[in-house]
C-alpha cells in the first residue's frame, strides 16, 4: 500500500512550509473546539485520533521541521496496534526493524535473555526500531490526508488565558503575532512545555547522576536484529553498553559515561570514534550519523488536566530511556484522550468525562516511571550497597535461575491495565486470565467477510465495540443515544455462513479469542473506543450493558 | 511472621561460618558477598512480608549519614 517513492522522502531534511491562515486577518479571536500545540508525535496522533471521530482540530507548531536526530526509537506493540487504527501502522512496521529478543551480558559473557512475545497469533511484533522523524512523518502524511485537521508551522504559542470554558491563546508567527480561542487545549509540547510554563506548573521528581552517550552509526555489522545490552563489557569497562538496529544501517549505541564526564567533549568525533571502536574493532568502517550525551530524569505533573487545559506525553511526564516508556506512553496518552474529548465535544458525555484521562494516564505515568526508575537503579547504582547488590545479581546470573529474574537492563513498554478507573463495571461474574475490565484488548486472528484479519482491526472504528461471543446472535441490543457502539458477533472457525446477514459477525479462526478472553458461549465484552476492556460478562443482558456504557462514558 | 527468637540449633557455629566467609577479603569483595547471600537467602525464604519485616528490623535505629546520586528535579 505505501509507494516507495514515498519511504524515501528525507523526513529529517523536510521543511514544512508557513502559510497564513485566515484566522490571523479576523477581526476577533476565531475560536476552535480543539486546538493541539505540538506536532510531535503525540501531538499527531491525538489530532488524527480526534479527526478521525469527525473532531476538527487545529494543530500549531512552533518549528517547521520534524525531529532531527532519531530520539526515541522503540515503538512498542500497544503504539503500533494504536498506530493501525490511526491508519499508518502497515507503513511503520513495513519500515521499521521488527524485533522481539533481548539479551544481556555481563562482561564478555550472556547471562540472560527475554523474548518479549513469546506467543504466537498477534499482528504485531512486541517493538519496531524506528527513527523518530519516520514516525512523525508517517503520522504527518496521514494527518495532512485528514480534511479535519489544519496544521500551522512556525505558530508558537506565546502567551495563554485560561477561562471557565475555554482558553485564550496568543500566537506568534513570522508574519506577527494574532489571537485564537480554543474550547479545549492540548498541551503535546513537549518535555519543556512553554504551556506548563505560561500556566506557572510544574514537573516534579529526581535527575540520575549519569551521562550517556547515544552514537547513532552508519554500518554494515554482523549483528541481529535483537537488544543487547552488556554490563561491565571489556570494551567499555566498569559501565553499560545498549546496541540497537534501526532502520537504513543505522545502529543506535548507547554508552553509560557516569556523571563526571564532560558533556561537550564526549560529543566530539574524536572521543565518540575510540568508542565505537572498542565495541566493533579497529577495523569496522562506520560513519557517525547523530551524536547526543544526555542525563534523564523521572518526573511528572501532579495533574494532567487543569480546565479546559490537557497535557499529553513528555509535557505531563518523563522518564529514563531504559523502557522505552517515553514516547510509547505520550502515544498512549494521546489515545486515551481522543475519544473521551471527542464525546465531550460532541455534547455526548459530560466534562467529568476528562478526570478519567487525569486518573487513567497518571496511574499508566506512575507505573512507567516506577518500573523505568527500577532500570535505572540497576544501571546506575546510587550508591556502594547498590552497586554490590547490582553485581551480585550479575554473578548470580550464571547459575541461579531466579537472579536471571533479577537482571534489570529496562523493562520494556507495557500498556497500562486501568485496574481501579471508575470508568470500568467491576466483574459480577468468574473470569480467568487477564482481559479484566480496564485491560486493554488482546488481538487474536479472525476471518471476516471471508478474509483472514486480525480482532483488534475489528474494533478499530472509533466507537465501543459490544462483543458477544456464541452461535445466536443476540437480540435487542442496547445503547445510549450519541454514544456510537457497535455489536461484534464471535463464533467458531466455519460458522459465519449460518449467521444472518446483517449483524457484524467474525470468525474465532485459531479459537485463540475464546481462549484469550476466557469466553464461553454468551459471554459479553464491552469494550471502550481506545480497545480497553470496559465491562464484561458471563451472559448478555441488555440492562446491564447499558449501564456499564453509562458508566464508561462518565453518566454512570 | 519474623522469627526473632533463636532458630539455630548450632548459632555458634552459623556465626563463625559467617566470620569465616570474609576473611581476608577487601572491603568491597565483603559486600559483594554480602549481597550474594542476601539474595540468595531472600529467594529462598520466598516471603515478601518477612523478608520486609527484617529489612525494617535492620534498619531500625539507623538515620540516614549518606547522600544517593539523585538530584530532585523540577521541570
Amino acid at each position: 500500500m505505501d509507494g516507495s517513492m514515498a519511504e524515501r522522502v528525507d523526513y529529517q531534511a523536510l521543511v514544512l512550509p508557513y502559510a497564513r491562515s485566515p484566522d490571523q486577518d479576523a477581526q476577533r479571536p476565531v475560536r476552535h473546539p480543539v486546538i493541539i500545540v505540538g506536532a510531535g508525535p503525540v501531538g499527531l496522533a491525538a489530532a488524527i485520533d480526534l479527526a478521525q471521530q469527525g473532531i476538527r482540530v487545529v494543530l500549531l507548531d512552533d518549528d517547521d521541521r520534524l525531529s532531527t536526530g532519531s530520539r526515541a526509537i522503540c515503538f512498542a506493540k500497544r503504539t503500533l496496534e494504536i498506530f493501525d487504527r490511526l491508519g499508518c501502522g502497515e507503513r511503520m512496521v513495513g519500515q521499521g526493524i521488527t524485533w522481539n529478543l533481548g539479551k544481556v551480558f555481563f562482561r564478555e559473557e550472556p547471562v540472560y535473555s527475554f523474548n518479549l512475545l513469546p506467543e504466537a497469533g498477534h499482528r504485531r511484533p512486541a517493538f519496531i526500531n524506528l527513527q523518530q522523524y519516520y514516525v512523525e512523518g508517517f503520522l504527518l502524511d496521514r494527518a495532512q490526508a485528514l480534511p479535519l485537521i489544519d496544521i500551522r508551522w512556525k505558530n508558537q504559542v506565546t502567551a495563554l488565558e485560561p477561562q471557565a470554558d475555554g482558553v485564550l491563546l496568543q500566537v506568534a508567527t513570522p508574519e506577527g503575532e494574532y489571537r485564537l480561542e480554543a474550547d479545549w487545549l492540548v498541551a503535546a509540547d513537549g518535555s519543556r512545555s512553554p504551556i506548563r510554563r505560561a500556566m506557572g506548573l510544574e514537573s516534579k521528581g529526581q535527575t540520575f547522576r549519569d551521562r550517556f552517550l547515544i552514537a547513532d552509526v552508519r554500518m554494515d555489522a554482523p549483528f541481529p536484529a535483537e537488544r543487547w545490552f552488556w554490563f561491565d563489557p571489556p570494551f567499555h569497562p566498569n559501565r553499560s553498553v545498549l546496541l540497537h538496529q534501526q532502520p537504513d544501517g543505522i545502529w543506535r549505541i548507547d554508552f553509560q559515561l557516569g556523571w563526571d564526564a564532560d558533556p561537550v567533549a564526549e560529543r566530539q568525533p574524536e572521543r565518540v570514534i575510540p568508542r565505537v571502536q572498542a565495541l566493533l574493532g579497529p577495523e569496522a568502517r562506520f560513519e557517525l550519523e547523530w551524536v547526543s550525551v544526555y542525563t534523564f530524569s523521572c518526573l511528572r505533573m501532579e495533574r494532567f488536566r487543569h480546565g479546559r487545559v490537557l497535557f499529553a506525553g513528555d509535557s505531563a511526564h518523563g522518564v529514563s530511556p531504559f523502557g522505552a516508556r517515553g514516547a510509547n506512553g505520550g502515544v498512549q496518552d494521546a489515545e486515551n484522550l481522543a475519544w473521551k474529548l471527542a464525546l465531550v465535544v460532541q455534547g455526548q458525555a459530560p466534562e467529568s468525562l476528562l478526570d478519567s484521562y487525569d486518573a487513567e494516564r497518571v496511574r499508566a505515568a506512575d507505573e512507567n516511571i516506577l518500573n523505568s526508575t527500577r532500570s535505572t537503579d540497576f544501571i546506575t547504582p546510587k550508591n556502594e550497597a547498590s552497586r554490590a547488590f547490582r553485581d551480585a545479581t550479575l554473578e548470580l546470573a550464571r547459575d541461579c535461575g531466579f537472579a536471571r529474574r533479577l537482571v534489570n537492563s529496562g523493562r520494556l513498554s507495557l500498556p497500562c491495565t486501568y485496574r481501579d478507573s471508575a470508568l470500568n463495571t467491576p466483574d459480577t461474574d468468574a473470569f480467568d486470565g487477564p482481559m479484566q475490565p480496564g485491560a486493554p484488548a488482546a488481538d487474536a486472528p479472525v476471518r471476516a467477510g471471508g478474509e483472514e484479519g486480525w480482532f483488534l482491526s475489528q474494533i478499530a472504528h472509533g466507537g465501543f465495540t459490544l462483543l458477544c461471543f456464541g452461535e445466536e446472535p443476540p437480540d435487542n441490543f442496547p445503547g445510549i443515544r450519541g454514544v456510537p457502539l457497535r455489536p461484534l458477533l464471535v463464533v467458531p472457525a466455519g460458522a459465519a455462513q449460518r449467521q444472518a446477514a446483517g449483524l457484524p459477525v467474525i470468525e474465532d479462526a485459531a479459537g485463540l479469542l475464546a481462549r484469550r478472553y476466557d469466553a464461553g458461549p454468551g459471554a459479553t465484552y464491552l469494550l471502550r473506543p481506545d480497545q480497553h476492556v470496559a465491562a464484561r460478562w458471563r451472559r448478555f443482558e441488555p440492562v446491564l450493558v447499558t449501564a456499564a456504557l453509562a458508566r464508561a462514558t462518565g453518566q454512570g | 511472621m519474623l522469627n526473632t527468637d533463636l532458630n539455630l540449633a548450632a548459632p555458634d557455629d552459623v556465626y563463625e561460618a559467617l566470620i569465616e566467609l570474609h576473611r581476608d577479603l577487601a572491603p568491597e569483595q565483603s559486600r559483594l558477598v554480602n549481597a550474594k547471600l542476601i539474595l540468595l537467602l531472600a529467594n529462598h525464604i520466598g516471603d515478601a512480608a518477612v523478608l520486609r519485616q527484617a529489612m525494617a528490623k535492620a534498619r531500625e535505629g539507623i538515620s540516614p549519614a549518606g547522600q544517593d546520586a539523585t538530584l530532585r528535579a523540577t521541570a
